[in-house]
Parts: structure tokens; C-alpha cells; sequence
């Protein structure tokens, strides 16, 4: 029988982590001194507030398209920590190179959540003007590229930025993030290869979530550990407990303080756990033993530093319940906003196809606006008259 | 002025980019030391450095992908793919990535790039030496697909190219290359992309052709003449977005068209141009329009002239369309 035909765990880590995996966090909320990035309580509640607001976020969305309010949402249950931490560990001048998942990334960095959610509704305010499907985000202000579903592809576009950037002699460093999946892409064997040989500043963020969709990461490569990929490259590679971030702070700031000085690219390995289904589209319970969920909850990254956070000062269960019903009361309000906003015009389907629309795309704009649909808007608007 | 070959004024208008814009880059498959295996970068690294003319692994998904993410940064990399037929491993970038990149940001980024690759047989390189793919990018909505077929024209566009916004491949006639020269300027001039020429005038068929097939078509045009037909060629210089009045114009006049490609008949180029052409003058239409293409078989190296739509195989077609 082939090992999938079941239900069954995956070799997704479950903490304690192994030896090879940094962890700073430990299970009683202190840090191993010896690892600890030595962050300051402001710094360490901007990232926990970030991850709740992420997770809040999610949890709304993911509602809405039950709902059948919006399409389509893919979430970074489980994975805030590999996400948000190391977006934080990036400095404002580095680019992000986004997979699908780390809109929490995105959010970080300052990127309006009204902007979000409209662009969730493809509503006339949605940034890609109805174009992309919910969750394909982008913002160049915030040096955060586009999203796009093929696997892996975007992966080399982070490798020609950083290579871009040092060419240019500018200090700028770029964290591209995919999943276990993409490291059996051509992407990444592509892209891999272009880093080590000119020494790219960039750091590569693999969210190694044990799943990707229903094959588990010891189905898609029968290497033992993802990092040992990067040898092949000749990069080093770091394992980093991604639930806990703290670890995963410091590891991508010393990655990327590495790529700053000139010393190339990083595969950062973030072992976490993907807590929900693939997407909205997907249904875990046919290929997951419930079991293994169960178990993971336990090791959940925001209950791992509301445990360290309880041991500091300037954070506590009132400011938390003040600041989830803050994040509530802003969603709704997107959400109401989002709702209200009628769909884009239909010409911008034509535009930004080029730079300046061919005859070909004015002709075909033409032929779309004065068609059927324009004599079912006379036809209305003589109705209503 | 100078007489140059096609290589000679690609590498010409190479140089001149390089020089003129420090953000253009160079950058594939042997195109450094060895200065390209077809020698169009010849000495170009020399004159550039290694950071500007750069040799890169052999990986054309490598070469595409962190060429698009150098044009993300402001740059205007010049990648080339050795040969058309090895760009497949690099598609997912061009038609997934390049191509939609503007669409999908709301122009917010954009992916100036110029994709040169030579293209089409006719030098005994057999299959995967010949191909002539540029049915599967003209079809990719958000890419602009040049083809120039003489060293003039060749610098012109290119200069234009790597100058445009949008992601341009650039598809040179490799079996063109050193077979004919003429003159061209050393300083920078403009070749307008979207812009077909009429190259040599004529009343009763017009004949479309672009790259090494032009002078095929050129040459049919000739011996027909002879025979009382006076045919009207087009070069085509730029496939998409194609030059739709100056065919439809022609066709007005001499009611019959033939379109002449190397690719593969079915999907090809040319059954588009005959649509376009059909829709917009149908009523001007004396004769069927016809093809004269490549066969629908892989490409073949023993009887690879008789494969390629080469003059021997227009002639009969200009003769029917002018007698049907």
C-alpha cells in the first residue's frame, strides 16, 4: 500500500524541536540566553499584536468565504511567527518576495488593511482592480512584490533583486519566502544556483509547514532535511523552530546582516505547522489525522510568546482583550466599507495589459463596452425612466 | 555609415545600449568570454566587464526569472537564450511572470526586459536547432514580439526595444545572420515597433513574410514577375502587435493574400493574419489566402529545405492566387 493511502502524520516537526533547529523560546516562556536577540518589550509586543491582528485577520476571512462573501482565502494559520517575525527582522529598505501566504508580511510593513480587504472583495478600490484572485497582493512603496500561483517562480525574481541591488551598490537585502512544496520547483533549483554563484544578498525563507496541500514534506523530497539542499548551492542553511519567534528573528537578522556584508545568500529553514487547510478550497480532514492537528495546537507561535510575554513587563490580559477588539472593530469597518463598494469598471479589464494600449486591446475594449452588456444598461436605465 | 552584417549591427545596437544606460545588462549562455556561440556578443565583455556582460549557468527558468526580477528593480537586462528552441524551461517565466507582471500590479511594476534569441532553420541545426516558436508569445497576451530580417532594421528595433516598457522578444533570423549586409548607422536611429514596410511594391498579390523568410518571399516576388505577377511584399518586422492596416491596405488593392512562416501551419502565425485580413476586407477578396509554412512534423534536417517555405514553395502559390 502506498503511504498516502491514509490518513497519517507527517515528519513536520514536533517541538522540542530537534538539536539542529534553533529555539529561543522555551516551554516555559524564558529564553536560552545564549540565543536570545535580546529584542525590547516595545519591539517584542509590535510583533505578538502583529501576529494576533494576522490570526484575527485570518479567522474573519476565512468566515466571509463560507459565507460566500468573498472567493477565495488563503491563510497563515499556525505560521505567524515564520511570517511576521521575519518580516520584522527585515529592514524597510529590503524587499519582500512574497509566496501566497504572507500577507501578514505585508501588513507589517504598514500596508492599509481597508486596502486589503477591498482588493479581497475585487471591489472598485481593490489595487489589482479585480484582476487576481483574493490574496494576491503587492505594494512597490513597500518594496513587497507580486503574488502569483504558479510554484516557485517567484522565487529567482528575489534573486535577480538582490543581485539588482548589489550590482547597484545599494544596501538592500531581499527575503523571499516559499513553501517545502517549492523546493522541488524549477524555480528554486534555478534560483538557488544564480544565488550561490554571484553571491546574492538575499535570504531564502522556507516555511516548511509539513504539508504542501496533501503530501506530506517527507513525500516530496527524500532528503532528510530541507537545509541540506542548500550545501548543493553552496549557501548555508539554518533550521529554525517556526513557531517560535524570537528564533526566528534572529536567525533571518543574522541571515540577512550576512548578505549586507557581502557574504551571499541564506536558505533559512522554518520549521512550523500549518494549523489550516491549504486554503478555503481545501479540505485537510481527507488526507490529515486529526490527531496530528491535535498535537500541534499545542505548539501554536502565538501561545508561545504570550507564555514568554507573561514573564516581562508591559503586556497583559487587558491590553490583549482591548487590542483583539480593536483589530475586531477596524475589520468590521473594512469589511462594511469593502461591501458598499461597487465592482471596478469593466474597461479595466483592457488596461495595463501594456504600457499603452495596442489597437488590437482598444478594438476589443470596444467590442466589450458597446456590446450585450451596454443594451442591458439602456435597457435599465430606460426601464427605470 | 557602415556596411554590417545582421550580427554585426545587433551587436552594434548592443554596444550602444550599453553605453547609453548603465541599468542595461547582458546576460546568458556563453554570451561573455566566448561572446555568444553565434558571436553576436563577440568583445562585448571587454569593452563592458564581466558585471555587464555576464556569463550565467545553464538555466534559462535562472536566466528569465532573476532577469525579471532585476527589471523589477529598474533595470533593463538583455538575457539571451542561445537558441529558440531551448527557451521552454524559461516559458513559465515569460508567459506566467513577464507577461502579466503589469497586468497583475495595475502598472504599479512592470518588467522592461528584451528576450534575444535566435531563431528558425536552415543551418542544419535539426530539431532543436531550428524551431521558430513565436506563435506560442504572440498569443501570451502583455508580450510585444519583434522580428526583424535585415541588419538595419535589426539595430533600429532592438535600440527601440530595450527602451519599451513592456517585455519584447526579439526573435533573430540565425540563418540571416552573415547573408546579407548593407549599410547602417553607427548612431543611434529609430526603428518604430508595430511598423511593417512594404518592401518591394506590387498590384495583384501581397505576399507577408518577416526574418530569413523575407527573402524568400523577395525572391518568389522576382521570378513571378516574369510570369505577368506583380506581387506586393511585406515585412512584417514586427509580429505583435502586428501592423494590421498596412496588410489590410495591401490586400485592398490586390485582393489576394499569401503569408509565408517557417513554424508549423496550424495555430501559426499566418492563420491569424489570414482572420485578421478575412474580417476586415472580405469583400476584396479575388482568391482564397494561402499559407506557404513549415509542415505539422517536428523539424527535420535531411530534406529541411523542403520543410522551410523557401522560394520554390511560394512561387506556386503566388502563381494560384494570381490565377484563381
Amino acid at each position: 500500500m502506498h503511504p498516502s493511502d491514509q490518513p497519517r502524520p507527517s515528519q513536520a516537526p514536533a517541538s522540542p524541536v530537534g538539536a539542529d533547529v534553533v529555539s529561543v523560546i522555551r516551554s516555559d516562556g524564558s529564553v536560552d540566553p545564549r540565543l536570545d536577540p535580546g529584542l525590547s518589550i516595545d519591539q517584542v509586543v509590535a510583533l505578538y499584536k502583529a501576529m494576533v491582528r494576522t490570526r484575527i485577520v485570518d479567522e474573519r476571512l476565512e468566515k466571509l468565504q463560507r459565507q460566500g462573501r468573498i472567493a477565495f482565502h488563503v491563510g497563515s494559520l499556525g505560521e505567524e511567527a515564520a511570517i511576521v517575525a521575519s518580516a520584522a527582522a527585515l529592514r524597510d529598505r529590503d524587499w519582500i518576495v512574497p509566496c501566497y501566504r504572507e500577507v501578514g508580511a505585508l501588513l507589517w510593513r504598514g500596508y492599509p488593511l481597508q486596502r486589503y480587504v477591498d482588493h479581497m472583495y475585487g471591489n472598485a478600490d481593490d489595487p489589482v482592480r479585480g484582476r487576481q484572485m483574493p490574496d494576491h497582493t503587492f505594494s512597490r512603496p513597500l518594496r513587497y512584490l507580486s503574488v502569483s500561483a504558479p510554484i516557485g517562480t517567484q522565487i529567482p525574481h528575489g534573486v535577480g533583486l538582490a543581485w539588482a541591488a548589489k550590482m547597484r551598490r545599494l544596501d538592500e537585502v531581499v527575503g523571499v519566502y516559499f513553501g517545502d512544496g517549492a523546493t522541488s520547483s524549477n524555480g528554486f533549483h534555478s534560483a538557488m544556483t544564480f544565488a550561490g554563484v554571484y553571491a546574492a544578498p538575499v535570504v531564502f525563507l522556507c516555511r516548511n509547514n509539513g504539508w504542501a496541500i496533501s503530501l506530506p514534506t517527507d513525500e516530496q523530497t527524500a532528503a532528510s532535511r530541507l537545509a541540506d539542499k542548500a550545501l548543493g548551492y553552496g549557501m548555508p542553511a539554518v533550521r529554525v523552530d517556526g513557531n517560535d519567534a524570537l528564533a526566528v528573528w534572529r536567525c533571518v537578522r543574522e541571515a540577512a546582516d550576512h548578505a549586507l556584508a557581502g557574504g551571499g545568500p541564506t536558505f533559512v529553514e522554518l520549521m512550523t505547522y500549518r494549523l489550516g487547510g491549504h486554503s478555503t478550497s481545501d479540505d485537510p480532514r481527507l488526507y490529515r489525522d486529526a490527531n496530528e492537528l491535535n498535537t500541534q495546537r499545542a505548539h501554536d507561535p502565538l501561545l508561545r510568546l504570550r507564555k514568554h510575554l507573561g514573564r516581562r513587563e508591559g503586556w497583559n490580559d487587558e491590553l490583549e482583550d482591548d487590542w483583539r477588539s480593536l483589530v475586531e472593530e477596524e475589520l468590521r469597518e473594512c469589511v462594511r466599507q469593502a461591501e458598499a463598494k461597487p465592482p471596478p469598471p469593466l474597461e479595466e479589464v483592457f488596461r495595463d495589459v501594456y504600457r499603452d494600449p495596442p489597437w488590437h486591446l482598444q478594438e476589443q475594449e470596444r467590442e466589450l463596452l458597446d456590446g450585450p452588456r451596454a443594451n442591458e444598461s439602456q435597457a435599465a436605465d430606460s426601464e427605470s425612466s | 555609415m557602415t556596411e554590417m552584417n545582421l550580427v554585426q549591427a545587433i551587436q552594434s545596437g548592443l554596444a550602444e545600449a550599453l553605453r547609453a544606460d548603465e541599468n542595461v545588462v547582458l546576460m546568458g549562455e556563453d554570451v561573455g568570454r566566448l561572446g555568444g556561440v553565434f558571436r553576436v556578443t563577440q568583445h562585448l565583455q571587454d569593452e563592458f566587464g564581466k558585471d555587464r556582460v555576464i556569463d550565467t549557468p545553464l538555466s534559462e527558468s535562472g536566466i528569465l526569472g532573476t532577469a525579471i526580477g532585476m527589471a523589477l528593480h529598474g533595470m533593463r537586462p538583455v538575457p539571451e537564450i542561445q537558441f529558440a528552441d531551448f527557451i521552454y524551461p524559461g516559458f513559465d517565466q515569460l508567459v506566467s511572470e513577464a507577461a502579466k507582471y503589469r497586468y497583475r500590479t495595475a502598472g504599479e511594476f512592470h518588467v522592461p526586459l528584451v528576450v534575444r534569441t535566435p531563431y528558425g532553420g536552415g543551418i542544419r541545426g535539426g530539431q532543436y536547432h531550428s524551431q521558430s516558436p513565436e506563435s506560442l508569445f504572440i498569443h501570451t497576451a502583455g508580450l510585444k514580439v519583434l522580428c526583424p530580417s535585415n541588419p538595419y532594421d535589426a539595430k533600429g528595433l532592438l535600440l527601440e526595444a530595450i527602451e519599451d516598457d513592456d517585455p519584447v522578444l526579439f526573435f533573430e533570423p540565425k540563418r540571416a545572420y552573415r547573408a546579407v549586409k548593407m549599410e547602417v548607422p553607427e548612431a543611434r536611429y529609430r526603428v518604430p515597433i508595430g511598423q511593417a514596410k512594404v518592401v518591394r511594391a506590387g498590384e495583384h498579390v501581397t505576399c507577408v513574410g518577416w526574418g530569413a523568410m523575407l527573402y524568400e518571399a523577395f525572391a518568389a516576388a522576382e521570378r513571378v514577375a516574369s510570369q505577368g505577377v506583380d506581387v506586393e511584399v511585406i515585412d512584417l518586422r514586427t509580429l505583435w502587435p502586428v501592423d494590421v492596416d498596412t496588410i489590410v491596405d495591401s490586400v485592398k488593392k490586390t485582393g489576394r493574400l499569401v503569408v509565408v512562416h517557417e513554424a508549423p501551419r496550424t495555430c501559426g502565425f499566418g492563420g491569424e493574419l489570414v482572420a485578421l485580413v478575412t474580417e476586415r476586407a472580405f469583400l476584396y477578396l479575388e482568391a482564397p489566402p494561402r499559407r506557404v509554412t513549415g509542415f505539422d512534423t517536428p523539424f527535420p534536417i535531411t530534406h529541411e529545405n523542403e520543410y522551410l517555405p523557401l522560394a520554390h514553395r511560394i512561387v506556386p502559390a503566388l502563381l494560384e492566387s494570381a490565377r484563381f
